[in-house]
This record gives structure tokens, sequence and C-alpha cells, in this order.
């Protein structure tokens, strides 16, 4: 579904990202683990759009999409709950939800919207609330059922579990767990190389810039090096 | 006391004019981190493109629906032109294009159209009404129920539509609002069109008032940047309240003190916010997370 070639990125003068390349297939988990500044945030915006390339290939569904705009990737398929939850702040937290299916054409939006409530009972609670009055907990799950809103057929998760207490921290992983029971293709960006692993199909490790090793979850979970430079066994 | 209502009256009237002129400030800043110095140029082709259309012999209702074209035209031309093939560029280099912008217009309208001051006949003709010994001109009422009915229009506008929101979630998180497929460039586009139909009717409202011509543009921009700071840059409300609070100032300080420093209290104001409140009456302290 998603295939990533030689793609480079820089920052600047800076090249962060040196020539990677790694595959999506559709309906499977992939996660890319690796330490702080390894590139995973700035390959996932590259993905997005929202962070130029300086050369290389991005196919999704069939297309060369690497020159197009952000918006259009959105349409396509591409959805991202970004790193830091980047909620609308001052907006209410129905808006928020609205706005992630602002690149929809299709008009049937309230239907997501029930879907998404259902999903989070706590959303519908405080829907008429500022987004930014809401817990960190909280606001990454408007986040990402903002991003569930657009009706992805991929979506990209950077560091959903970042800064949340760990009973969070399941159940977000849980729920992403759950994505793939509906059918919706998941690329993760995880530093919580552990929990990651556990509910990936494959994963990719991150080194400064390259893709170093790649594998099935549980093959990386088991690996030596994966667990000594991630997991800390 | 009429003096005093006397200097309110006018203090209101102008400031309602630096209301939709900050108002624009805010708009485009908001979207673009841009401060917008053309923003006079609009107001200033509002006027002029009414009273040289109106002299050509077109009906003034539609004279000034074709000023506001002519402001939104040159609104979205300046942003497709100049402003967006210098996306990327910083701030400071933006605004500094924006300068350009507007020696250009005043250049333009000065060749094409003339350097003399122009008016409008108003749109109630009749004499002032006498309101507490007061003359309260029925055109300033006309000026400050125009700009509540833009203010109204554009809150609905921002707070009940889809592409509102889109540009006041641009406004509040770019990134964000790029990743759920906002178009944000053409958000910016759009705000530079609302913001220059502002303005133009906030000319077309002011002229029968103040005189309008070419240069009418430059020290309105000014002091609608000085309210804009007063009341917050980057708060529509701030914009509207730091206009009219200008407007008051001016009026009182022209009144009581002397009319010969009529304009210096914009820039007096300007510095005072700076020393005192840097965020404004109703901006919000900006906090940069790590």
């Amino acid at each position: 579904m998603l295939a990533v070639e030689n793609l480079t990125s820089r920052y600047g003068r800076i090249e962060v990202l040196h020539g990677v390349s790694f595959n999506v297939n559709a309906g499977e988990i992939v996660t890319l683990v690796g330490a702080n500044g390894a590139g995973k945030t700035t390959l996932l915006r590259a993905i997005s759009g929202v962070q130029p390339i300086s050369s290389g290939f991005i196919h999704f569904a069939g297309e060369n999409i690497e020159i197009a705009p952000a918006h259009t990737r959105v349409t396509r398929g591409i959805a991202q709950v970004p790193e830091g939850r980047q909620i609308f702040a001052p907006l209410s937290v129905e808006d928020n939800l609205r706005l992630g299916a602002y690149a929809r054409s299709d008009g049937d939006i309230s239907t997501d919207l029930d879907g998404v409530y259902a999903t989070f009972p706590l959303l519908f609670e405080k829907r008429r609330n500022q987004a930014g009055a809401l817990s960190g907990g909280q606001q990454q799950m408007l986040a990402i059922g903002r991003a569930l809103m657009a009706r992805p057929k991929l979506m990209l998760l950077d560091e959903p579990s970042m800064g949340l207490a760990p009973i969070l921290v399941d159940q977000i992983f849980a729920i992403i767990a759950d994505f793939k029971q509906r059918g919706l293709t998941v690329l993760l960006v995880e530093q919580n190389a552990y929990a990651a692993l556990a509910i990936a199909d494959r994963g990719y490790v991150m080194e400064t810039g390259r893709i170093t090793m790649d594998g099935t979850g549980e093959a990386l979970l088991h690996d030596d090096r994966v667990r000594s430079a991630f997991l800390g066994l | 006391m009429a003096e005093f209502l006397q200097f309110t009256f006018s203090g209101l009237t102008v400031g309602a004019i630096y209301a939709l002129v900050a108002l624009g400030f805010t708009l485009i800043y908001n979207a673009s981190d841009v401060i917008n110095f053309a923003q006079g140029e609009f107001v200033m082709l509002g006027g002029m493109v009414t009273v040289f259309a109106a002299a050509a012999g077109i009906p003034l209702p539609l004279a000034a629906l074709l000023a506001i074209a002519v402001a939104v035209t040159v609104g979205m031309l300046l942003h497709r032109l100049a402003i967006e093939p210098a996306r990327g560029a910083t701030a400071v280099t933006l605004i500094i294009i924006t300068i350009g912008a507007s020696i250009l217009l005043r250049g333009l309208a000065a060749t094409f159209f003339d350097k003399n001051f122009h008016s409008l006949p108003p749109l109630i003709r009749s004499e002032p009404w006498m309101v507490g010994g007061a003359a309260l001109l029925p055109q300033s009422v006309v000026v400050l129920i125009g700009t509540a009915v833009i203010v109204a229009a554009l809150w609905s506008f921002l707070t009940r539509t889809m592409t509102g929101k889109a540009m006041l979630a641009t406004a509040s998180n770019r990134l964000a609002a790029r990743l759920v497929g906002i178009n944000t460039s053409a958000i910016v586009g759009l705000s530079f069109m609302v913001s220059a139909a502002i303005g133009a009717i906030g000319g077309i409202l002011a002229a029968p008032i103040t005189l309008t011509n070419y240069d009418v543009g430059t020290l309105l921009a000014l002091k609608a940047f000085a309210a804009a700071m007063l009341g917050g840059m980057g708060n529509p409300l701030g914009a509207v309240a730091g206009g009219l609070l200008l407007g008051l100032l001016e009026a009182f300080g022209a009144g009581y003190l002397s009319s010969q420093y009529k304009d210096a209290i914009a820039f007096i104001v300007i510095l005072f916010v700076l020393f005192v409140r840097p965020q404004g009456l109703f901006g919000k302290i900006g906090v940069e997370r790590v």
C-alpha cells in the first residue's frame, strides 16, 4: 500500500534522512522504532507532505505522491496523528473532529462522528469544551479521533504514547491494535519499542536517518541488538 | 458635556475605521504571521475606486460594489504574486514585501486616478442630529452600524462555517491544519481577500466624512497597526476594541490637549504598549514550550 524508496530529506544543509526505503502492506501494523533524533518524525512528515524531500519516491495506493501537496494526500487516504497531539486548542472538541473530515467530499460525516464518540465516550461528554482544556490523554484521543474522521486507508501515528500515564498507554495501544480489525493500515512510530513491537506485524529499526534492521514484530522483540539498544534488556 | 459628547462621537467614528483596518491586520496575521502594511491601501482603493466609478456615471451602490471587487482582486493578486512565491521566507521579509506592495499601489493610484482629495455623498443626506448639545453626523452612525455588521458577519463566518473554522484552525496550528487536509495556502489567500473587502468597505463608509485620496492608506495603516497592538495582535475582538479606544484617545487628545498632537497619539500608544504590556490589552503572553 505504501512504499518509500531512497527518501532523503534535509533541514537546511543538514541531511536527516539518508535514503530511507521501506514498505507497508495493506492491513498491516508496521512500526518504526528508534532513538530520539533518528528521523522517525521527519519520515512521517515527509510521507504526509509537510516536510520537503530532496530525493526519492513515495508510492501510495498505486500512485507516486512525493510531489502531491499535503492536503491532497489526506484526500487520497493518508491521515496522521502528529507528535505532541497538535490539536486546535481554541476550538471545541467537536469542531476539532469535524475539521478532521475537512478534506472529505462525501457528506456522511455524522456517522463517523458517532463512531468516534462510541470509541471515545469521554470526547462526547466534552464535545462542547475547548480542546485546549482537555488533559493530555484526552487530547491524544482527540488527535486519534480527528485522524479517524478523515476515513483514512493508512494511519500514521507519531509517538501516541508520549507523556501519558501507563494505564492510558495500554489503552492507546489497545485502540491501535483494534484499528487492524477495522481494516485500517497502520504505520506507528514509537520510542516505547516494547509495546509497539508487541502489537506490530512487522517493524523497522531506524538509526541516524537510516533503516538498519527489519523483521517481524516478534523477531525484533527477541533480537539481541534491539533488546540491548531499545528495550534495556 | 456637549464637548465631551462631541469628542466621543468623532472618536468612535474614526475608531470604527481603525477597528476595521486592525481587523484586517489580525485576519492576515493569524493565518500567516504576516503583518500586511498594504492594509491601508485596501481602504484607499475602496474610497478612490468608488469616487471615480461614480464620477464615470456608475450608480453609487454599483460603484461601491465595484470598489470592493477591485480591492478583493488586488488582495488576491498581492497574495498570489508577492506573498505566495516568497513562502518560507521569514516574517520580516514578508512584511517588507507588503511595504513594497503598499508603495506600488499608492503610486498606481496616484497615476491612474489623481492626487486630489475626494469626497463621497453620505448615505443618509440630512442635517447633523443634535444629541446633548453635540452634533452627530448621520454618516457617523452609518459607519458605526456598518462596522458592527461587518464584525458580526465575520464572527459568524469564523464560527459557523467550515471554511471559517478552517481559518481558525490554520491560525491555531498550521502543521495540524495541513495534516487534516486544509489547503493552508488557499486559506491565507482567502484571508487576504476577506481583509481587502473589510478594508474597502471601511474606506467607502469613511470617505464622506474623512475624504479620500491616493495617500490616505499610509497613516491609516500605521494607526490601525497601533490599534491592533493595543488590543493584542492576533485577537479579533482586541482589534475592534483597540481601534475604538485609539479613536477615542485621538479625539480626546486633539480636543483637550492640542490638535497638533493628534497623529502623535497612535505612536505614543505603540511605545506605551511595547514598554508596558507587549501582549496588548487582550493578548495572551506568548509561551514557548520546549
